[in-house]
């Protein structure tokens, strides 16, 4: 049977990279994610798997580790909070320009400025929106559960790697502090350098062979003609993207006459208020996103007839309601609720605003 | 001894380095990046370590180094190339990596991934182009720039007061335990470019070494910037730039 650990998100992703054969994480400590590099630490990785952890001297400098990482076809990653993922927004479009695979956690605090260590949802739009400057989206993963923190590491990479791009793990305070039973997967083998040549050779800076042209890793591209050919590439691999890697979970929406939207531990609470909802005749059902990007559009296009209402339910302002609203488009209306400052709203409380929403 | 004669294979005194890619450099006419790559591309042969070697360009100028020297090369964002080329060398240690840096991307912008990089000592080499002004964007002041120069945002020249001093940011490396060997050279004649070759070579050797980071400043000219003819450019920065910034090994362990 497979091992089952007590561990908190955080431990779950520090786990996962070393058993999925990750080569090297890059960080810099930050609340609340820091258990993320003291497991890395304390594992010493590099004495078994031989990954390789560093504790950088800012964001920014990890961001660009992963970069020199990624250029050589290496599995590498980081991981932050908030005000540590905005500084690394300049090397994700860089990452994202280049065409480069990796995995960045980002375990959301409440924002804006140094805003608070408790849990928040308000990166929603610079992870799902860009967030660095420039055309471009990034995979965003959404977990909602200590082992989904484990899986989607796995997962991460390889749809890092199937579309050359920077993939997210948008996690919150909840998530990576709660401490739940993880499974662990078997044990995967790094790839050697050999494998990576084989399987990048045609990019990746590996060393310049008498076989092969050189590779030059760079998001430059002066020649307009060529510089937008390269948007159409990324453009091009967001579409597919949406076409064939949009994930998502529903609750009771088979006979659902509303519908709350809601990510990471508002999801948790809203199934919940499902339950207490069905409890009172009303049918209700959760749709939740586990990609952000790609977002499950054709999904709810799929539900709106069905349906009396939505409401998206998210610990920020309202972000990702935006999102639910262009599927929507104007058809039925999409309500919102939301808390702030790091507070965590109760089912009841969910109950409450979605009543009072439906009956306005 | 006719045409014939002198182009028999026996007769080549010299020849380009295949390191040294055949594309016409867009450098102005007079400045060092040139005569900087050349030797690298010339080091990178000697050693036979092509296959092997990672080079990490900067933003400014030398950003199209890659179209230069027949290598792999990851293009950093800008100041960011020290913290790009530890993960390099982290992750690949028998390889040989390299950033080459201008004084706004090294001195400036990427003051902390230098200092830190070095501090770490990591086995890698920096090549650090100092002609103490903003090349690409156009003549701008670097942190290197003199007092009393002239740039396009220090148009009655740079002040104490209002812009500080020019930053000696070699010796400030060379006080970390992590560097192994930190050299100030110039290419601005035969004599100095064969220096700075051999400073390079001990540099990338040390890599290979393991015995931690190899700074090579080379103090160099930017004619366009400076508004000065090449040769005028050259006796201008020996005047000027190398008692502010004299060459010579500031350590070597």
């Amino acid at each position: 049977m497979a091992e089952k650990i007590l561990m908190k998100g955080n431990e779950a992703i520090a786990h996962a990279a070393i058993r999925c054969g990750c080569d090297g994480y890059f960080g810099y400590p930050i609340t609340p994610q820091s258990e993320i590099m003291e497991t890395l630490m304390e594992e010493q990785p590099w004495e078994t798997t031989g990954m390789v952890v560093l504790q950088a001297e800012s964001e920014t400098s990890s961001i660009n580790m992963i970069y020199g990482g990624a250029c050589c076809g290496k599995k590498v990653m980081t991981s932050s909070s908030s005000p540590g993922v905005s500084l690394m927004c300049e090397g994700l479009s860089y990452l994202a320009g280049a065409e480069l695979p990796c995995l960045v956690v980002n375990v959301v605090r409440g924002g804006p400025g140094l805003g608070t260590i408790q849990p928040g949802q308000g990166d929603y739009f610079q992870a799902c929106k860009g967030g660095g400057h420039g055309d471009y989206k990034m995979v965003v993963l959404a977990p909602s559960s200590a082992q989904e923190m484990y899986d989607f590491v796995d997962l991460s990479f390889e749809l890092a790697f199937k579309y050359r791009t920077p993939a997210m793990i948008l996690a919150d305070g909840v998530i990576g502090q709660m401490m739940e039973t993880v499974e662990l997967r078997p044990m995967k083998p790094r790839l050697t350098n050999e494998q990576i040549i084989d399987k990048y050779s045609s990019w990746a800076t590996t060393g310049k062979t008498p076989d092969r042209k050189q590779n030059v890793v760079t998001s430059l591209a002066l020649d307009s003609i060529i510089h937008e050919q390269l948007n159409n590439t990324l453009q091009a691999k967001y579409r597919k993207m949406e076409e064939d890697d949009v994930r998502f979970e529903e609750i009771m929406c088979d006979d659902a006459e509303h519908v709350i939207v809601a990510y990471g531990c508002m999801a948790r609470i809203c199934e919940s208020t499902v339950e207490m909802a069905r409890k009172e005749g009303i049918k209700l059902g959760l749709l939740r996103p586990i990609t952000l990007f790609p977002f499950p559009t054709n999904e709810i296009n799929r539900l709106v007839p069905q349906l009396k209402t939505m409401m998206s339910v998210e610990l920020s302002a309202g972000q990702m309601v935006e999102d639910v609203r262009l599927a929507v488009n104007g058809r039925i209306p999409v309500n919102f609720f939301g808390r702030l400052g790091g507070i965590v709203p109760s089912p009841d409380e969910v109950f409450e605003a979605f009543k009072k929403a439906i009956n306005k | 001894m006719d045409v014939n004669d002198i182009i028999k294979p026996e007769n080549m005194v010299y020849s380009k380095t295949p390191v040294l890619t055949s594309t016409t450099m867009h450098y102005c006419p007079g400045c060092s990046h040139g005569t900087v790559h050349k030797l690298i591309a010339e080091v990178i042969d000697e050693m036979g370590i092509q296959e092997k070697t990672i080079g990490v360009s900067p933003v400014g100028c030398a950003v199209f180094a890659y179209n230069y020297v027949d290598i792999d090369w990851q293009q950093a964002a800008h100041g960011r190339a020290p913290a790009v080329a530890t993960a390099t060398k982290r992750l690949h240690p028998e390889k040989y990596v390299f950033t080459y840096q201008g004084d706004g991307d090294l001195a400036s912008i990427g003051t902390a991934e230098i200092m830190h990089a070095c501090n770490r000592g990591e086995n890698i080499v920096v090549i650090f182009i100092n002609n103490a002004i903003y090349g690409m964007t156009g003549g701008q002041m670097a942190p290197t720039t003199l007092l009393g120069m002239k740039t396009a945002t220090t148009p009655y020249g740079r002040t104490k007061e209002l812009h500080g001093s020019p930053l000696r940011i070699t010796e400030l490396l060379a006080q970390l335990e992590g560097t192994c060997y930190v050299t100030r050279q110039s290419v601005h004649n035969a004599a100095s470019a064969r220096k700075t070759k051999r400073a390079i070579r001990k540099a990338f050797e040390n890599s290979a070494l393991g015995k931690g980071t190899s700074f090579v400043e080379v103090v160099s000219t930017c004619n366009s910037g400076w508004k000065l003819s090449p040769v005028k450019a050259n006796e201008w920065m020996v005047e000027n730039m190398f008692p502010k910034y004299p060459v010579g090994d500031i350590k070597d362990l």
